[in-house]
């Protein structure tokens, strides 16, 4: 009842004076907008990097060969001594890994009938898409036998399928891999972008051998990269371990040198990304934060003021009758609906900037969830009531006699 | 208001007939003759050995230097005095808007000296009515809405607001003027307005501080034939002034002089009514 009326007699007075009004809300829209693109963007950025882990198959290691060292000379990484298959082999044994694959990549020409299309092509074997959670849409996967004989098989990414075959079905179709000619057996499912936003559907998987020796005419006992995954997430450093203590004993490497080759984790390169964008997000929090403060600030300035030149009104509404209690919550209802007003304005300008900055970063998914406008508008009231209280309480505790002489 | 205004009003009556025009006593007692025509004999306020002293740094300022005062349901009390003298200081603590720094203050035997700031707050809200000089109205609010203010204090529903608050300014004689701002009303019509905010919460006590210093003759005496009806239905009103123009419509006079209380006389009251009728005749005959 008190409140209502206090509400009434705020936005009166509120809208008696609009530009003054507007101009104090502006730091609690600019705060509150700000605050919402965070959360916002924050929240699909943590979404996406997710979904990408999940994309990724959780839980992969990438071992790689380390750099050579002659003479002082560093040869890059990948310049160590190579991977051996056997290696592949020796690591499947380790009691935290589930799969182990080797990976070949090149990129090449692939030509049908009267289409081409460049597309990188990875040689690697039958748990592949096992370890990468990745399924066969079409058709199947080549199995161990054909890896073992290098037969000249392969299975196509969406986007290459398209482009080749355009919407008719590549199963059982033939393609040239530069001059070997080869049998599409199977159709993957799409798995949209990856962590660094490439297209994972544009690849062309054949076996390892196949790569190796008929595409690349290289030794077929060596391979560039193994990806490991663990058993499970929380294995995987365990999985990383015994990679490297295995790999260190093949290699027989004493305790004083260092490994020959690198174990990379590709979550943790997906949460560098992350960290990248909550940098990013907390830097935007902190305008957020400061645009709060400052135009909380603002609202207890212009309270202060709007005290002032009422205080003859002051002294009337006490020598009426009015108690402490009735001034501090005209006031106070006032400063918060000032800051709610601004808060609400806040809301929608946050969510529009939100959906635009999502647009220029490439469709990252926003949800506009009721908690965020909740918070938005939460927020907004603990500023009105936070930065409101002050003055409030010194227009409640003047006097009523020098209130009522005030010129 | 009172349940009895008949009473209140017989008191009035009486003091013109009782008190020789002119005569002047202490009246620190009721007599007893008077208490014998009041059947309730409690005051409706009593000050007893009241002082204020305002300390300003190391300095002690003496407003009030020891007040005894009586007042009585339904007088008309005027307070005069040369500024400085007190007399504003002794409007705030009668108003409930001071406290003094000793003495008793008993209105309707409440002793209200030393209340909190929102119990006096309850009792000028519940008891006291006030008209200022300036009138006080609240600018760019309606006359209707200035004569709400203290129901909605009070806490009252909307509806019976609205009907309490026309009443009084029917009471005034601006009902036809409800809805117009305080810029859109004379300073009489202002002044009218304040006292039907005054009004609206039927206290038993009017204090009036000036209330015709910023009028013309004509319209004071207007406001001060109002202040007479209003008192001749029973209402106690106080009145602060600096005219004795103004201070001769009331039946008692006090004069306040360097915080003690100087004269305390009752007398004939002139009739603000018959003043203004006075007033008619000349304006024909001119």
């Amino acid at each position: 009842m008190m409140v209502m009326m206090a509400l009434r007699l705020a936005l009166r007075s509120l809208l008696r004076n609009r530009m003054r009004s507007a101009l104090t809300a502006l730091g609690v829209i600019i705060g509150v907008a700000a605050l919402l693109v965070t959360v916002v963007l924050g929240e699909g950025t943590r979404k996406m990097v997710a979904a990408q882990i999940a994309s990724m198959g959780s839980a992969i290691l990438m071992i790689v060969p380390g750099a050579s060292a002659q003479g002082g000379f560093m040869g890059g990484t990948g310049s160590g001594r190579p991977l051996q298959r056997d290696d592949v082999e020796a690591i499947l044994q380790a009691r935290s890994v589930r799969y182990a694959v080797p990976v070949d990549r090149t990129v090449a020409q692939v030509v049908s009938s009267n289409l081409n299309w460049q597309t990188p092509i990875i040689g690697t074997t039958t748990d592949y898409l096992a370890l990468r959670d990745w399924p066969v849409a079409r058709g199947r996967f080549f199995n161990a036998a054909e890896n073992d004989t290098a037969a000249k098989v392969c299975v196509l990414g969406r986007t290459v399928a398209q482009n080749i075959f355009g919407e008719s079905d590549p199963v059982g179709q033939q393609l040239r891999v530069k001059q070997m000619p080869c049998e599409v057996i199977g159709l993957l499912a799409a798995k949209g972008q990856s962590a660094m936003g490439s297209d994972q559907d544009d690849v062309l998987i054949m076996p390892s051998l196949t790569l190796r020796t008929r595409v690349l005419n290289q030794n077929r006992q060596y391979v560039s990269t193994i990806m490991v995954s663990a058993t499970s997430e929380d294995d995987l450093a365990a999985a990383e371990s015994e990679v490297v203590s295995i790999l260190r004993q093949r290699h027989k490497l004493t305790d004083d040198q260092e490994n020959d080759f690198t174990v990379r984790n590709l979550a943790e390169l997906v949460q560098t990304q992350q960290k990248i964008v909550e940098t990013q997000t907390g830097m935007l929090r902190n305008v957020a934060a400061v645009s709060l403060l400052v135009g909380g600030i603002g609202i207890m300035n212009i309270m202060l003021v709007s005290v002032t030149e009422r205080t003859r009104e002051i002294g009337i509404r006490l020598a009426i009758g009015a108690r402490e209690k009735d001034i501090l919550l005209q006031f106070l209802v006032e400063a918060v609906v000032l800051s709610v007003m601004g808060g609400l304005l806040g809301i929608g300008l946050g969510m529009l900037a939100a959906t635009l900055f999502a647009k220029l970063g490439g469709g990252m998914p926003v949800d506009f969830s009721a908690f965020w406008m909740v918070l938005g508008f939460g927020v907004s009231v603990a500023i009105g009531v936070l930065f409101g209280f002050y003055p409030a309480r010194k227009a409640a505790r003047l006097d009523p006699i020098d209130a009522l002489r005030y010129e | 208001m009172t349940s009895r205004p008949w009473v209140a009003w017989g008191v009035c009556r009486l003091n013109f007939f009782v008190v020789e025009p002119g005569a002047s006593h202490k009246v620190t007692l009721p007599l007893p003759h008077m208490t014998d025509a009041v059947e309730n004999s409690q005051p409706l306020l009593r000050l007893s050995k009241i002082t204020k002293v305002y300390t300003r740094g190391d300095l002690a300022v003496p407003a009030l230097r020891g007040i005894d005062l009586f007042i009585e349901q339904g007088e008309f009390v005027a307070v005069m005095g040369p500024s400085g003298s007190g007399k504003s200081t002794l409007m705030n603590l009668i108003g409930c808007l001071d406290r003094p720094t000793s003495g008793a203050y008993f209105l309707e035997g409440q002793d209200v000296a030393q209340l909190s700031r929102d119990e006096l707050a309850g009792v000028r809200l519940r008891t006291l009515g006030f008209v200022f000089q300036g009138f006080n109205l609240l600018s760019r609010t309606t006359a209707l809405e200035n004569v709400e203010l203290p129901l909605l204090y009070a806490g009252m529903k909307s509806v019976e607001r609205a009907e309490r608050a026309k009443e009084a300014l029917r009471r005034v004689g601006l009902d036809a003027r409800a809805g117009h701002t305080p810029n859109q009303l004379s300073g009489g019509q202002q002044q009218r307005v304040a006292i039907a905010r005054a009004l609206v919460t039927r206290p038993k006590l009017l204090l009036a501080d000036e209330p015709t210093g910023n009028l013309d003759s004509r319209t004071s005496i207007e406001v001060m034939a109002l202040l007479q009806e209003l008192n001749a239905e029973g209402l106690t009103v106080l009145l602060v002034t600096h005219e004795p123009d103004i201070a001769s419509y009331a039946g008692r006079l006090l004069l306040v002089k360097d915080g003690r209380l100087r004269t305390d006389e009752k007398r004939a009251a002139m009739s603000a009514k018959q003043a203004l009728s006075e007033w008619r005749d000349e304006e024909t005959l001119q």
